[in-house]
């Protein structure tokens, strides 16, 4: 069972060690996700300029759904302007994004020798909810979660369900979300 | 040395920049953010009081969306950005 603990500006967290691994799979197949058609800055040395600009982004929406929740655009009825809000800023938003979630990762990675939990600083603990809020907004848009829906039906889904275990995780991380925020506070 | 001139132009003002409104920032309802969660990213970023960002919170939550920022253009722009690197769907426009 995760445990959420404070020590002064600290919080401490505790997991299991297969709800380590959980959490740290789901981690990398955002990251993955995130480089999905659109690699690293690093590797991408073709025009320094444009680079330095970081004027060289996308201008249309990412295909897939999730990505387009977790980059959507600027503007409503303003198609131009979105994409040239993409254009400067998508590929800033994915690295953020991929950073806080690599920031994770190597917080799991280093304590899964160590049983006295991962201390969290005040910087640590604004990336870890940001990460645990795009893992959420990833599932929650695979699910198709609405606001309209009924909690009651996602919660009673029945064990055969394909859907039962995604949902299952989507709660467990809303738990570790709120959590980690109660403590903060 | 100038004459006065004999009639006084009145002086030109741009009226597109006096009296643009300033711009917005709109944070939507969506269905998986937690409450706490939106209220804590309006208090850490905007700098808002607890009763402020409570406030505002549940104006999206009730009404579907609020204004939570007011500015010109560029800066409405890098509230958006910062507004999707915490996971909030946020737009911009004239208000």
């Amino acid at each position: 069972m995760t445990r959420f603990r404070k020590r002064k500006k600290t919080v401490i967290v505790s997991f299991a060690e297969h709800e380590s691994d959980i959490l740290a799979n789901l981690l990398r197949n955002l990251v993955e996700l995130l480089y999905d058609g659109m690699p690293p800055r690093e590797s991408m040395s073709s025009d320094p300029l444009a680079e330095l600009l970081d004027n060289d982004g996308p201008t249309s929406p990412p295909e897939d759904v999730v990505l387009q929740r977790l980059l959507p655009d600027a503007y409503k009825t303003d198609d131009h302007a979105s994409a040239e809000f993409r254009r400067f800023t998508e590929r800033g938003l994915r690295d953020g994004k991929v950073s806080d979630a690599k920031r994770v990762l190597a917080a799991l990675e280093e304590s899964s020798s160590v049983d006295d939990g991962i201390v969290l600083e005040p910087d640590d603990q604004l990336r870890w909810l940001r990460a645990l809020n795009d893992l959420r907004l990833a599932i929650g848009t695979r699910l198709d979660i609405k606001e309209e829906d009924d909690y009651g039906v996602w919660e009673k889904l029945p064990d055969d369900d394909p859907r039962r275990l995604t949902y299952d995780l989507y709660d467990w991380l809303g738990y570790l979300q709120s959590a980690l925020l109660h403590n903060i506070r | 040395m100038t004459t006065a001139p004999s009639e006084l132009e009145s002086p030109e003002v741009d009226e597109a920049i006096e009296l643009s409104p300033p711009w917005v920032t709109i944070v939507w309802n969506d269905p998986v953010n937690l409450m706490d969660y939106v209220t804590f990213v309006f208090q850490t970023y905007f700098g808002y009081s607890k009763e402020k960002s409570e406030k505002l919170m549940m104006q999206v939550h009730k009404e579907g969306k609020s204004a939570v920022s007011n500015g010109n253009r560029e800066a409405m722009e890098r509230d958006v950005e910062a507004m999707h690197s915490y996971g909030l769907w946020a737009t911009c426009e004239k208000s």
